[in-house]
């Protein structure tokens, strides 16, 4: 299982190779026979396993990032610029709670 | 006033209702300004693009085609307003003729840190998302519109090759680039073990 019983596949061209194919394989899109080989690859090569796993952690990071709110003033301001200001609508739960 | 349908407000705004443009602005305002200030990275700039996006939305309404939903429609609108933008600020990094879609070599992985094991603390403390934000600031404009839209405001593949005029495969490559990129700094980062904030420079 490790490196050194199947070397052939654990060269900087087949992880240059593979490079193009982690979007797919981490969005499940890849074709059935590149991801056993993707995989295959990854059982000798911790480097790519390493890449493939905080690649999809990075992904995953970003997912969790808060969503900034539109701040009251902002939208206030739009309204005011785009002529709007008497559709403001008040109590919509945007109010600013907390201090920015 | 009562919710309208995609396809009665655009007649509606069409034909210059008021109160369907004031609806346009409730209902996508807050998903606007999402996108220009993760593009533009500062709140100053992200209010001039959101106030571009609608100003230029209602001028050119009547030639909304409906080929794209109304949403689609004003992230291509916000979208430009951004790149614009920020071709005046960093022109530099927004060249039009950009030799993106190939020379792979700096996106070969150079840092192997494992940072999937650390504790979801050290992951996702306020330091380590400000450096998140920091990360997608410094992706080349074209890469970064690419990632917000796709990983940031959630957008399909298609959806995003429509916003931003690309083929699937230029969307596709290029938000590989961007995550490539952000990984990579992301492992830097982390690899350099947690940093109070009383002895950060």
């Amino acid at each position: 299982m490790n490196a050194a019983e199947r070397p052939h596949e654990h060269t900087p061209e087949n992880c240059r190779r593979y490079l193009g194919s982690l979007g797919d394989y981490i969005e499940g899109t890849l074709g059935v026979e590149l991801c056993h080989e993707l995989e295959a690859h990854m059982v000798v090569c911790e480097n790519c396993r390493v890449v493939v796993n905080t690649l999809a952690k990075t992904i995953s990071l970003y997912h969790q990032l808060p969503a900034p709110e539109l701040p009251n003033a902002v939208k206030e301001r739009l309204l005011a610029v785009l002529d709007l200001k008497p559709f403001l609508q008040n109590g919509t739960g945007s109010e600013d709670l907390q201090a920015e | 006033m009562s919710r309208m349908d995609d396809g009665e407000l655009v007649a509606r705004l069409k034909a210059g209702d008021q109160a369907a443009y004031a609806q346009l602005v409730e209902e996508q305002a807050a998903r606007i300004y999402r996108l220009a200030l993760r593009m533009m990275g500062n709140e100053t700039d992200a209010e001039d693009v959101l106030q571009e996006t609608f100003l230029s939305a209602f001028r050119s309404i009547d030639s909304f085609e409906e080929r794209s939903s109304l949403s689609t429609w004003l992230y291509r609108i916000a979208t430009n307003a951004a790149l614009m933008r920020l071709r005046r600020k960093e022109p530099e990094q927004v060249s039009v003729d950009e030799p993106l879609e190939r020379d792979d070599g700096d996106l070969l992985p150079r840092q192997f840190f494992d940072f999937c094991c650390l504790p979801e603390d050290d992951l996702l403390r306020d330091e380590a998302r400000a450096e998140m934000l920091r990360a997608i600031d410094g992706l080349p404009a074209t890469l970064r519109s690419v990632f917000v839209l796709r990983d940031i405001e959630g957008l399909s593949t298609e959806e995003t090759a429509n916003a931003l005029d690309l083929s699937i495969s230029a969307v596709k490559s290029r938000l590989m680039r961007a995550r490539l990129k952000l990984r990579e700094r992301l492992s830097t980062y982390f690899s350099q073990g947690p940093v109070l904030p009383d002895t950060r420079q």
